[in-house]
């Protein structure tokens, strides 16, 4: 439900407000008119978002722990401390956790209860994400939803689901593809897919961005 | 609160539909409603349980009907109202129809760049944590018509404490203005079996993480 509204409603109002540009606007208009709201920084933090925050800051600290093992470790261990660095703008925020795909294990990371998510390494969360389906689905079918993003993995790769009911945050690590032996940390970031570091994808194998 | 919201397990919402080069926002509207709830967010006026507490009490049906941003925006008309901050006449005129109140602080363009990272959380512990890493866990059986972050699937389970988060703001009570009351936090992993039964995937494993107060040992 939340997708389909989503998906659909850029035909709709090309000549009209729609019903929510109209509550937004009446919303702008009266937080900026009592004094609570500077519409210079609402500028900036949609800038921030649009342009500067996104999964390429997730990528970049996954291509450093395929080529780096102490920093795959350092990352592992406090994954908050480890990602200081990778800032875009400022420093990464807290309580980030860091978990390690394996032959053996997949983990996925979902939020049940709302639509928690690493913000300031993967930016903001796609709609999927935040939808009823995966939602529901994520914690008690999860090869069926990694069936949706067209992912099989191997019988025996145990799953691991984490919720992230609090405001610890999660990212996945995901297996650095065959083939890639001696790629720089920028050409394997160029690898490192979004969804693989939700865990409902994988990275690319070198083919694919060929 | 036993709401709609809290959707782990739930039948009947249909396959995961990911979008191709899904834009951050799909319409300009978003993008402003986003921006005003970090802005509002940063002035101090709530903290970000209690605007979770907000979206959680829609209505169900209005909740399921919503888009994300949708929610958002019903969410804090909500809490602006019952903050005595902005009056559901003047989202109405369009305008504001009495001065506002004094905030602790007002967002500039300068200080973006600081609200791009999240606050923490932690807090000064109250006592020694209860559990440690190994410990056999079951999670209570409550129903507050309150926030809380205990979703319904992992109540009255057992499961085992992984990992010890830290101490960290409360939310059951902080959204309900009852004070950050810190409290430990613990990764708890459950078998896929205890939550779902016996067709469960036999492989699989889930974890919440979980605040003191939900636990007890098994």
């Amino acid at each position: 439900m939340d997708q389909k509204h989503e998906h659909h409603h850029d035909d709709e109002h090309d000549s009209e407000l729609s019903e929510m540009q109209l509550r937004v606007r009446a919303l702008e208009t009266v937080l900026t008119e009592k004094g609570y709201v500077d519409p210079a920084a609402l500028d900036a933090i949609i800038e921030a978002y649009e342009t500067k925050v996104g999964p390429h800051i997730g990528a970049r600290v996954v291509a450093k722990a395929w080529s780096d093992p102490s920093f795959k470790r350092a990352l592992l261990d406090d994954a908050t401390k480890a990602v200081l660095a990778f800032g875009v703008i400022n420093r990464v925020g807290d309580h980030l956790i860091a978990v390690e795909n394996t032959p053996k294990l997949h983990n996925m990371i979902v939020c049940t209860l709302c639509s928690c998510y690493p913000w300031e390494v993967l930016g903001l969360p796609p709609v999927w994400y935040k939808s009823a389906p995966y939602r529901s689905r994520a914690v008690n079918d999860p090869r069926g939803v990694l069936a949706d993003f067209g992912v099989k993995l191997p019988v025996g790769t145990a799953i691991r689901v984490w919720d992230s009911t609090a405001e610890t945050r999660f990212i996945v690590l995901p297996m650095r593809p065959t083939g890639t032996e001696g790629w720089s940390e920028e050409k394997l970031a160029g690898l490192v897919t979004r969804d693989s570091m939700i865990g409902t994808g994988l990275a690319k194998a070198p083919s694919e961005v060929a | 609160m036993d709401g709609v919201h809290d959707m782990g397990g739930m039948h009947g919402f249909g396959k995961v539909e990911p979008e191709q080069n899904e834009p951050v926002f799909h319409d300009d509207w978003e993008r402003r409603l986003y921006a005003l709830y970090r802005a509002m967010s940063y002035a101090g006026v709530w903290v970000i349980d209690q605007a979770r507490f907000a979206r959680e009490r829609l209505p169900p049906a209005v909740y399921l009907a919503s888009s994300y941003y949708r929610k958002w925006e019903l969410g804090m008309e909500k809490l602006l109202a019952e903050l005595g901050l902005v009056g559901p006449d003047e989202l109405a005129a369009g305008h504001a129809l009495r001065p506002g109140k004094a905030l602790k602080r007002k967002l500039a363009a300068r200080d973006v760049p600081n609200i791009v990272t999240r606050g923490s959380y932690s807090r000064a512990p109250q006592a020694p944590a209860r559990f440690k890493p190994g410990d056999r866990i079951r999670t209570k059986n409550i129903h507050p018509t309150t926030h809380t972050r205990l979703p319904r699937y992992a109540r009255d389970r057992i499961g085992v404490i992984e990992a010890v988060r830290g101490c960290h703001v409360f939310p059951d009570t902080v959204a309900i203005d009852k004070g950050e009351d810190p409290q430990w936090l613990y990764t708890v992993v459950f078998d896929g079996r205890e939550l779902w039964g016996e067709d469960a995937e036999p492989s699989l494993k889930v974890s919440i993480e979980a605040f003191e107060p939900y636990l007890d040992l098994a």
